[in-house]
């Protein structure tokens, strides 16, 4: 089914290769196609970061890289269409960024090379079937946070630490996920889980104020209720000095003491070096997915007096940004 | 263009005109202005790809998912006729609800089906590379739809529709229930946006809460698209030009998609869609004008 036109260019494609044949550094030139499912700050970031990372590699754009985006504007039915157009286009690798967007790449092909990004479960998401390398062509880096570093982050704030509370929504499920983690993680740290729900924004001031006593930490996940209303959360601690954790950077601006949360720009880069793996040669069936490496370290130094706890000198060296 | 691009671009146009015929009786034949659709295809999505992920023979799951859009276009009919709540907001009221009953149906925001069987790959005959086998199936299902539609609104029932949709006095004065046929109506139109809703997840790797917006508006544009390059009164050509329509959108979007070369950027997809839909519609316009010309 090949068009007479595409006939005639891989011909004359072919006269070039023999009219050429040792000019490879300039032959070189390799495609990278990415797709968002939206314009959104942190999904920009990813976007940005893996530019940054091909570009560290060696390969610039309008050079030696010939890099085209799409977003999808919001649509899943686009999204499915930019999929289809970039297997069409064949390039050297597609990076999709968040889930709709990978799910309709991997579902489009089967041999292009799909490298995904801030997809938080990969797994549930059915791009791979597991953490293992994939052995087809899928592999990407998920923004997924890794509880026994979280864990540890409580640890090094509130060093005698072993009762943790944790106020969450029932209804969500990505923190009905931490929750069971936590309760099995927890006694392998020697520390126990002491958990209030708040199923309501409302809920989450007398939800923490019910643990005041019982914990000697509240530890928060990225649960959508608790970080809508986490100035009440806030207010508990710094009335009942009970150290508060958070997962997510934007909570330690408003008040928790310290949090270690993704940088979407870093998060980028290092699905940007994935791609240059791939670029480079190597399989994606071989590379395994990973988790985010660079978690960035926030801490509020004011919050922290209010809430009173003194912070270790090593822990405020580690951070990345601190807030008075 | 890639023959990739082209046959992705056939495959979503070929499910949106299932969307399209459905807008085509709303709007059209029952002069209902249904927004039910925007919940009624991720309803049929959400059932089609619940099911499956739970075990469901991917044809059975189809047709519960189209079941599933024909109670929804029901409600919302029901809402309008017998509830007296006008038309546009039973609409409304209906696309808003099912948003929250999507997301209970499907219990996560998604569900993927990148792994699961699907009537497609079910279908699939070896020897053909699946982005061809895709819109080839999906092109069966349509002129399946399309043909059985224009055979019923020929029939008598069929032919009440329409008559309760032009003039529902006249209808009820020669003794049709104009209420239940649009019930009826809205029933069928919106089993057809379900039945797409269930195409859409198999073809697209599965369903997720945010595949719902937009879709009256793609529906809509098709309709209006199909109606102005091919202008007819006869059923056959009406639902012909729909489909038409359905699809030239979509190659519109992958013409768009392809742009760049022009220097334009991905946040302006939307707008040269938008554009290149209006030139569709210019061009019979500017025809009209000037073959008047040279009668006069």
């Amino acid at each position: 089914m090949k068009s007479p036109v595409s006939k005639w260019l891989s011909l004359g494609a072919l006269a070039m290769a023999l009219a050429i044949p040792f000019s490879n550094a300039a032959a070189e030139t390799k495609s990278v196609a990415a797709t968002a499912i939206v314009e959104h700050p942190a999904l920009d970031s990813v976007r940005d970061g893996v530019r940054a990372a091909l570009e560290e590699a060696g390969y610039t754009a309008g050079d030696n890289l010939k890099w085209q985006y799409q977003t999808a504007q919001g649509n899943t039915a686009t999204a499915g269409q930019i999929a289809r157009k970039f297997v069409g286009d064949k390039p050297d690798v597609i990076v999709a960024i968040a889930t709709p967007s990978a799910q309709a790449v991997v579902a489009s092909t089967k041999s292009v090379p799909v490298v995904f990004a801030a997809v938080t479960d990969p797994v549930a998401a059915q791009l791979v079937r597991d953490w293992e390398p994939s052995g087809n062509n899928v592999t990407g880096v998920s923004d997924e946070l890794e509880l026994d570093r979280q864990m540890e982050l409580v640890k090094r704030v509130v060093p005698n630490a072993t009762r943790v509370g944790m106020v969450y929504n029932p209804g969500e499920a990505n923190s009905m996920v931490v929750v069971e983690r936590l309760r099995e993680l927890l006694p392998t740290m020697g520390m126990t889980l002491v958990e209030a729900a708040a199923p309501r924004t409302v809920d989450v001031g007398s939800a923490a104020r019910s643990l005041v006593g019982k914990v000697d930490v509240i530890y928060t996940s990225t649960d959508n209720n608790v970080v809508s209303a986490y100035e009440s959360l806030v207010k508990v601690g710094i009335e009942t000095k009970t150290p508060l954790v958070a997962s997510d950077t934007d909570s330690v601006t408003r008040g928790a003491i310290a949090a270690l949360g993704i940088d979407y720009y870093q998060h980028g880069v290092q699905a940007g070096k994935v791609a240059v793996r791939v670029l480079e040669g190597e399989a994606p069936g071989s590379i395994a997915p990973q988790k985010t490496g660079e978690l960035s370290l926030y801490i509020n130094r004011s919050a922290a007096a209010a809430q009173g706890v003194t912070l270790s000198q090593e822990l405020l060296d580690s951070a990345a940004e601190i807030i008075d | 263009m890639s023959l990739f691009s082209l046959f992705g671009a056939l495959e979503l146009g070929l499910i949106f005109s299932l969307v399209a015929l459905g807008v085509f009786i709303s709007f059209r034949l029952l002069r209902f202005p249904d927004l039910t659709v925007d919940g009624s295809f991720p309803l049929g999505g959400a059932v089609c790809a619940v099911l499956i992920a739970n075990g469901m023979d991917p044809f059975l799951a189809t047709l519960i998912a189209t079941l599933a859009g024909a109670l929804a276009g029901m409600i919302t009919a029901v809402l309008n006729v017998h509830l007296k709540i006008m038309d546009l907001l039973a609409s409304i009221l209906m696309m808003i609800a099912l948003y929250s009953i999507n997301l209970r149906i499907m219990g996560r925001p998604n569900i993927p089906l990148i792994m699961e069987p699907t009537v497609f790959s079910i279908l699939q005959p070896e020897w053909l590379p699946d982005y061809i086998a895709r819109p080839l199936i999906l092109l069966v299902v349509v002129l399946a739809a399309k043909f059985l539609l224009d055979a019923y609104f020929s029939t008598r029932q069929g032919l009440a529709i329409r008559a309760t949709g032009s003039n529902p006095r006249m209808s009820r004065a020669q003794g049709v229930n104009t209420g239940a046929m649009v019930i009826l109506g809205m029933a069928i139109s919106n089993a057809l946006v379900g039945l797409a809703g269930a195409m859409f997840v198999q073809t697209q790797g599965g369903a997720d809460i945010s595949m719902g917006i937009g879709i009256i508006v793609i529906g809509l544009a098709a309709v209006i698209i199909g109606e102005s390059i091919l202008p007819a009164r006869r059923i056959f050509y009406l639902t012909l030009a729909v489909v038409i329509g359905a699809v030239i959108y979509r190659f519109f979007i992958a013409l768009a998609l392809n742009s760049d070369f022009i220097g334009l950027q991905a946040q302006d997809l939307n707008l040269i869609t938008a554009v290149l839909v209006v030139i569709a519609l210019v061009i019979p316009l500017i025809k009209q004008r000037l073959t008047r010309r040279r009668h006069a």
